[in-house]
């Protein structure tokens, strides 16, 4: 449980710093690229979350907005959020064990 | 010094050694449904030492005093009639062909929902009892119907009404995708998912009896047996899909659909362990 | 159509303790649906159990009543064997009524 969280919160991190200038609408676009793509990966694993779909969708609704900040920024974390449950799938497939009844 | 890191570098090999042989023993893991039947129902038998086996079956009514009460009334004015009344009537309804449900089940689909889930060799897969009902409106040329709610939930509370008292009686044939499809339920019964970090035996292994939210969490000893539910959450009744489906999103996992492998197997993979335990179907839950 | 309303009254000679389950969807009218429009009110405003020519239990109820509801009480007398008359009318005008014998 410690080592996505703390890898969730770093990639969250250099994001948000990242973001320290204005985002334009080609940085809104390859964002929501890169996020989608990551999704893709969490579907092909049988494993979205519903946050990161809604995610997705808040920073359309900004982007329609025309608030190319708030956009990118949501499209980095819901890309943020796909690939963690990504890694969730992934580590999973082991680790279900620890819970077993034996 | 030198002895001393001679005893320490023996000692390691002879560790090693050790787990060498120790390793392939553990990584041929052979898949024992009939162990892990025991090794749960001991688990939970352990953990509620107060509960008879067949008890579990009340789920949440019977981790809690007052619950317990509460079922006890409500039982005597069940809120699952009208659509158990509503699943009698749809069965011997007849289609536009003029057949009825009871021709595409055995023994006119009475007192047979203990077999279900069981696995199709032929199709080498599981099949639900839900899946066979749309299986048996689509071979007699009728469109399927959501597997969530309403006639589905009606129907199977009428077979699952005709089968109570009945243990559950899932068999797992010599076949190894059987086997297979019964190890995939139980990985997928452990695997954590959705952004809350959820599997449904963290509730349900780990915190039975205990409360989410304001919710009495159930055991999953005798999860099944109950359903179809009508839960007084939903105002209404649902089907073992409903509950699997809307378990996915309340943990922030994005549902597979209803009736997807996954959820065959899981469902598979839950009543074969609570093989034994009566039906008690239809239910009614918070 | 079958009725709405299922009953069943047991009397002990001194007490006679009613249960009732009633198939209505008690709208309140302030839920949305799917599409986000509101579901128009639709809910039983008046409940009466009458035996012997009186009430013995008179409900004037509102839009928080959840879905098929459910009534218990009990009242002193009753007889087995007795009729208890059940009937309920809605916001929209529609009435159900039964009647069941005392056990």
């Amino acid at each position: 449980m410690n080592t996505p969280r703390s890898a969730l919160v770093s990639i969250l991190l250099i994001a948000s710093s990242v973001c320290a200038f204005a985002a334009t609408e080609a940085d809104y676009k390859a964002a929501y690229a890169a996020a989608e793509a990551a999704n893709k990966e969490a579907a092909a694993l049988r494993n979205q979350w519903t946050t990161t779909a809604a995610t997705l969708a808040a920073a359309k609704k900004a982007a329609d907005a025309g608030d190319f900040d708030a956009a990118t920024a949501s499209a980095r974390e819901a890309e943020a959020l796909a690939k963690a449950s990504s890694f969730q799938a992934t580590s999973e497939k082991e680790r279900w064990k620890d819970m077993e009844i034996r | 010094m030198k002895l001393r890191s001679a005893t320490q570098l023996a000692s390691a090999a002879l560790t090693l050694a050790a787990l060498t042989f120790a390793a392939p023993a553990t990584a041929a893991d052979k898949i024992d449904p009939v162990a892990d039947a025991k090794a749960f129902k001991k688990f939970f038998t352990d953990k509620f030492p107060k509960v008879k086996l067949e008890d579990f079956v009340n789920g949440p009514y019977s981790m809690d005093e007052g619950l317990h009460r509460q079922w006890e009334e409500k039982e005597q004015f069940p809120p699952y009639e009208f659509s158990l009344d509503m699943g009698k009537e749809m069965f011997t309804k007849p289609f536009k062909n003029g057949k009825t449900y009871e021709d595409c089940f055995p023994n006119k689909g009475i007192g047979i929902r203990q077999n279900y889930p069981y696995f199709d060799e032929k199709e080498g897969k599981v099949i639900t009892l839900e899946l066979a009902l749309n299986r048996c409106r689509e071979a007699n040329g009728e469109p399927p119907i959501s597997y969530v709610r309403d006639e589905m939930a009606a129907l199977t509370a009428y077979m699952a009404f005709t089968s109570r008292g009945k243990p559950f009686d899932i068999k797992i044939p010599n076949d190894p995708r059987a086997l297979e499809a019964y190890q995939r339920g139980k990985e997928y019964f452990y695997t954590r998912r959705g952004q809350l970090n959820f599997s449904c035996a963290t509730c349900h292994v780990q915190s039975p009896g205990e409360r989410i939210r304001a919710e009495v969490l159930a055991p999953a000893l005798g999860i099944m047996n109950a359903m179809p539910i009508y839960r007084s959450e939903w105002s209404g009744m649902g089907t073992t899909s409903r509950r699997f489906t809307t378990c996915n999103s309340q943990i922030r996992g994005v549902p597979l659909n209803p009736q997807d492998d996954e959820y065959r197997d899981l469902e598979y993979y839950l009543s074969y362990v609570s093989n034994g335990l009566p039906i008690s179907g239809p239910g009614a839950r918070p | 159509m079958a009725s709405t309303i299922r009953v069943r009254a047991t009397s002990n000679g001194d007490i006679t303790e009613v249960q009732a389950l009633i198939q209505h969807p008690m709208d309140s009218g302030f839920v949305k649906d799917a599409k986000g429009e509101i579901i128009p009110p639709h809910f039983i405003q008046q409940l009466t159990f009458e035996y012997d020519g009186k009430n013995v239990f008179l409900a004037d109820w509102g839009g928080g009543i959840s879905k098929d509801p459910y009534i218990k009480f009990a009242f002193k007398g009753g007889k087995k064997g007795d009729d208890l008359k059940i009937s309920w009318l809605d916001n929209k005008g529609a009435t159900d009524t039964t009647t069941a014998k005392i056990q």
